[in-house]
């Protein structure tokens, strides 16, 4: 027995020691980037989709010759979709790795964990999709290139009530999901402040399947319209059992929903849905198109979702922020990214403000027998950049020339069509 | 007496190894500060499990208990008036450490309780349930005081970073120098009479009652002062830090260890921390080589990875498992 | 209330599975007296064959049909009977003289191995998937009072006669009667002449093919499927199989059935953010007034 326990302890050191012999190739000839992201765990359809955006962008770059002579050696390490994973994560990739700057975490939480470690180290971060507020209040080193929770919930509160003309709505959140409460708080406080009323109030829990006992109560209420701030595998299990129990009001969401899988198998059922999103896979800018094509090619033919376009930008923007700095040096790094104005990223115009969030407008999307139509852009201030189109069809306006000029939004007609 | 000296020099080393951690690469600080929380929390779960004989899947509740009760005190603290760095930081700490310390023993508490009338896998399934009741409660939580968001619920709480490498293994220290005395006084043999054969015990007039409820208390105690060094070192909380999940990571290095052996259970608390961050390197599959390694270690040495107990207790370990014919349904 | 009708049937057809799966736990609890933590994962095993199974088997009858339907189980349960066996030969066999302790953390290990296999792209992959339609969702019943479709009806259905054929299995057969002996006594048992590992061995891919056909019950109700799914209800029915009293099988369907409907009830109102916690406050507060569960018999212990 005694020679086990030696044969255990010499193959645990062994794991060890081969892990610390595995030095990074030296930072003479290529940039070490880090990426933390949930490659596995509860997130993980996230972190993967994140994952596969960003490399796709870092090996165009090499292909084309790298950045400022040199290619990126991207370093991605995976959390687990634990905080605590998070945190060691970037410490393994700040303090061993040396990475000259950071890409990450989908989920705000892991990203708050993570990002006071880079904020201390002075290592860039740029969040590809982490929308709570307080993620880059953590310092002058953390940046986003998502829109935030509370502008999001405002867009759709705005939306339900002078677009779709509806006053009586049914929230249903996530109870797990941070980003799910934040929307559905500033859905919340924008529906009632601006004349709607709140009917109902339910959530549930990521990973639960059953929600006709929330259902059945919201329908008891007889709401206009229901507001469900979730993540798409819930979503699309929601939106069929709502129709199922005869609920044909609208549904909204956000960009939590978008997914080619939402609608898998009960595409009738999302009609007469609306969510905002980052980006149209059908939009024809020819940035985004590119973008789709390559993902496609590289992805045995799978449809690129909003994250995998985050994670696209976000290592894009990164890259392009070397560029124009002209050195890896933390601080001049960190003034590149600052800087960002208009870049023309997959996810729409984006320019990063003085509180390094990015303003960029957000794409509203109808769901038509499965497919996502444009219905209507909100600039960053909350204007409605077009006016709402309630037919949903065949009129994608491109991303890149959207009308500035604030024009109101039109009311639509109070016979907005009834979904089945 | 001796044990005194034991314990001065053990805190005197920790004090001297503290001045040269500074450093240190941060990653691998930040590895010895999770081992540091994992001994504290292993150890304390083996007064419950590996010496009382209980079945607690609860650990990460008190650990969530005591790492929102330390954030709470701490930020009202840092935002009235006192700093949180050097000696007023320390102070803070001190202060949010010992409360939260007691709000999770008035936890294990109420949780102690139930274990006077239950048993083995109903024990274990109600401590779950506590754990998860404690995640829910958290979850739905969410105040402000003077414009400051406390708790947050599903959002989180961001809390100060006070804690440090001297605090920590300071706190290591004590937590098992205190087990470790406990369980070898007089007073202290109760426990393992509850563990070794309960009825025995109530014969030769061990309280068994006072005893399993005190393993509980004291475990909880503990595992509240762990969660609140844990909180403050990553300087955010959410629910999802403490479910059943992360109690059953604790148990799984209590029963590695070696149930209710001290030695065993530290030593299983390093291996368990380090294993997944060396096997880092081969991302997605580190979890499953991980989970193939406990199945292969367990097989190998079932009683634990390094199990070395002493005579007296091998000798009633057994006598425990003789075979499970008694338990007739 | 027009709602009251409504929320017993959806959780009615929620227990049920709860229950099915609740019936594996408390199966492999008779025999062996471990809590199989791997118990759920198997459950997400057999969602997932089933979704295999179903491609497979359209191009033999269209999907949709009852004889596909069948196969598609069958498949699916006998995979995962195969999978619980080999589970239990290769990771809970050598341990059978050690603690029970020890056994659970082997099970833990299965448990992660699963998931995280799971996870690999490679394998299923990390995203959720959508499951065929091969039980109709048409509803039979639609009005504001009640509205019911073919997958809760066929759930329930299938769940009541599969325990209906685990109870003559258990309590009228040769083998179930063996069972019963070695849950009883393992030494008198092999005494009489019982092969215990057989016993084991079949206990463990009964439990596991009904975990299977759980799996597909659930992914059918609510069709969407990932490497996860199985923590959750695994959880839950553990709680049912103890609080109906573990070891005991009407127990397990009681237990499940109870969770079911407590879980759905709460749902539906003003706490459903404590949902959960009230679930197992419910489960705490019966098990200290009747610790061993609503039908379990008092151990009586031996000195």
């Amino acid at each position: 027995m005694r020679s086990t326990v030696f044969l255990v302890a010499l193959s645990c050191c062994g794991i060890a020691l081969a892990s610390c012999n595995k030095t990074t190739s030296p930072a003479g000839d290529t940039i070490p980037i880090g990426e933390y992201a949930s490659l596995t765990g509860n997130t993980a359809t996230f972190g993967q989709s994140v994952h596969s955006g960003a490399v796709l962008a870092i090996d165009e770059i090499n292909t084309s010759g790298g950045v400022i002579g040199k290619k990126i050696n991207l370093i991605t390490e995976d959390d687990q979709s634990k905080t605590e994973d998070a945190a060691a994560a970037v410490h393994k990739l700040i303090d061993r790795d040396q990475v000259i700057a950071l890409l990450g975490e989908v989920a705000s939480g892991r990203s708050k964990a993570g990002g006071p470690i880079a904020q201390s180290a002075h290592v860039p971060m740029i969040s590809p999709a982490s929308t709570n507020e307080d993620v880059t209040k953590i310092g002058d080193y953390i940046f986003r290139i998502c829109f935030v929770d509370s502008y999001q919930g405002q867009s759709m509160a705005r939306f339900a009530l002078n677009s779709l003309g509806k006053k009586r709505a049914a929230l249903l959140e996530d109870m797990k999901q941070d980003y799910s409460v934040g929307l559905a708080k500033s859905f919340r406080e924008t529906f009632a402040k601006s004349g709607g009323q709140i009917v109902s109030e339910q959530s549930y829990a990521s990973g639960d399947k059953d929600f006709h006992a929330q259902l059945t109560s919201i329908r008891s209420f007889n709401p206009d319209v229901i507001f469900v701030p979730g993540y798409y595998n819930e979503v699309g299990l929601i939106v069929r059992q709502a129709r199922e129990l005869g609920l044909t009001c609208p549904i909204l969401g956000g960009d939590g929903w978008d997914s080619p899988e939402l609608t898998k198998g009960n595409e009738s059922a999302f009609n007469d849905t609306y969510f905002s999103n980052h980006f149209a896979t059908e939009d024809p800018d020819p940035v985004v198109q590119e973008f789709v094509k390559k993902y496609k090619a590289k992805n045995d033919g799978k449809t690129p979702d909003a994250m995998a376009a985050l994670g696209y930008d976000a290592a894009r923007i990164l890259a392009d922020a070397i560029t124009r700095a002209g050195t890896t040096e933390h601080q001049k790094l960190r003034d590149a990214i600052a800087a960002t104005k208009d870049f023309p990223g997959v996810t729409g115009m984006i320019t990063i403000d003085k509180d390094r969030n990015a303003q960029k407008p957000l794409t509203i999307l109808r769901i038509v027998d499965g497919k996502f139509h444009f219905a209507q852009r909100i600039g960053a201030n909350g204007e409605a950049l077009t006016p709402f189109n309630p037919n949903g069809k065949n009129s994608m306006a491109p991303a890149s020339t959207a009308p500035t000029s604030a024009a109101p939004a039109t009311p639509a007609p109070a016979s907005t069509p009834a979904g089945k | 007496m001796r044990s005194n000296y034991v314990l001065l020099i053990a805190l005197a080393i920790v004090l001297v190894v503290s001045q040269g951690v500074g450093s240190l690469n941060h990653y691998y600080l930040q590895i010895l500060m999770y081992i540091g929380f994992n001994i504290i929390l292993a150890t304390s779960l083996n007064l419950i499990n590996g010496f009382t004989g209980q079945f607690s899947l609860g650990h990460a509740g008190f650990m969530g208990i005591g790492a929102y009760s330390a954030a709470i005190i701490s930020t009202y603290l840092t935002t009235h008036g006192f700093g949180a760095d050097g000696a007023m930081g320390s102070v803070v700490l001190m202060v949010s450490l010992i409360v939260a310390g007691f709000v999770a023993a008035l936890a294990g508490l109420a949780v102690g309780y139930p274990s006077l009338r239950l048993k083995g896998d109903y024990l274990a399934i109600v401590t779950l349930g506590f754990n998860e009741i404690i995640r829910v409660i958290i979850q739905n939580v969410d105040f402000k005081i003077d414009g400051v968001d406390y708790v947050g619920g599903a959002r989180g709480f961001t809390v100060p970073k006070l804690t440090t490498f001297a605090w920590t293994f300071s706190i290591v220290v004590v937590v098992v120098w205190v087990i470790e005395n406990l369980i070898n006084s007089t007073y202290g043999r109760g426990f393992l009479a509850v563990r070794d054969d309960e009825v025995a015990a109530e014969a030769m007039g061990v309280n068994t009652t006072k005893f399993k409820v005190r393993a509980f208390v004291i475990g909880a105690f503990f595992a509240g002062i762990g969660g609140g060094l844990f909180g403050h070192f990553i300087q955010y909380i959410n629910p999802d830090s403490f479910t059943f999940l992360k109690s059953i990571e604790i148990v799984v290095m209590v029963i590695l260890g070696g149930m209710g052996s001290t030695p065993g259970v530290i030593i299983a608390a390093i291996v368990l921390t380090i294993l997944p961050e060396a096997l880092r390197e081969i991302d997605q599959y580190r979890m499953i080589v991980y989970s193939l390694l406990l199945i292969i270690l367990m097989i190998m040495r079932p009683q634990g990875l390094f199990g070395t107990e002493s005579m007296k207790r091998r000798a009633k370990r057994r006598a425990e498992n003789k075979p499970a014919t008694a338990a007739s349904a | 209330m027009s709602q009251i009708l409504q929320q017993l049937v959806n959780g009615i057809s929620l227990g049920a599975i709860y229950a099915l799966i609740a019936l594996g736990y408390t199966m492999i609890y008779g025999v062996l007296r471990f809590i199989n933590f791997a118990h759920g994962d198997v459950f997400m095993v057999g969602a997932f064959m089933g979704y295999y199974a179903s491609t497979w088997v359209s191009k033999i009858a269209p999907i949709g049909t009852v004889p596909a339907a069948i196969l598609v189980f069958l498949i699916s349960m006998t995979i995962c009977a195969v999978l619980g066996a080999t589970i239990e030969f290769l990771a809970y066999r050598p341990l059978r003289s050690r603690p029970k302790l020890t056994v659970l953390i082997t099970a833990i290990g299965v448990s992660l191995f699963l998931e995280y296999l799971g996870q690999l792209p490679a394998v299923f992959g990390p995203d959720p998937r959508g499951f065929p339609a091969i039980i109709s969702s048409k509803p039979i019943i639609q009005s504001t009072l009640l509205t019911l479709n073919v997958v809760q009806v066929v759930v329930i259905g299938v769940s009541l006669m599969l325990m209906f054929v685990l109870r003559i299995v258990v309590m009228r057969t040769k083998i179930g009667t063996a069972m019963r002996a070695v849950s009883f006594n393992q030494q008198a048992a092999s005494l009489m002449g019982i092969n215990i590992s057989m016993i084991i061995t079949f206990t463990f891919a009964v439990g596991s093919a009904l975990a299977a056909a759980g799996g597909i019950l659930y992914a059918s109700q609510y069709p969407s499927i990932d490497p996860l799914m199985g923590i959750m209800p695994g959880l839950k029915a553990f709680v049912a199989a103890v609080l109906g009293g573990i070891g005991n099988i009407p127990g397990a369907a009681l237990g499940g059935f109870i969770i079911g409907i407590v879980e759905t009830f709460v749902a539906g109102t003003f706490l459903s953010t404590y949902r959960d916690a009230i679930v197992f406050a419910i489960l705490i507060l019966i098990l200290i007034f009747k610790p061993s569960g609503l039908l379990g018999q008092k151990e009586i212990e031996k000195v």
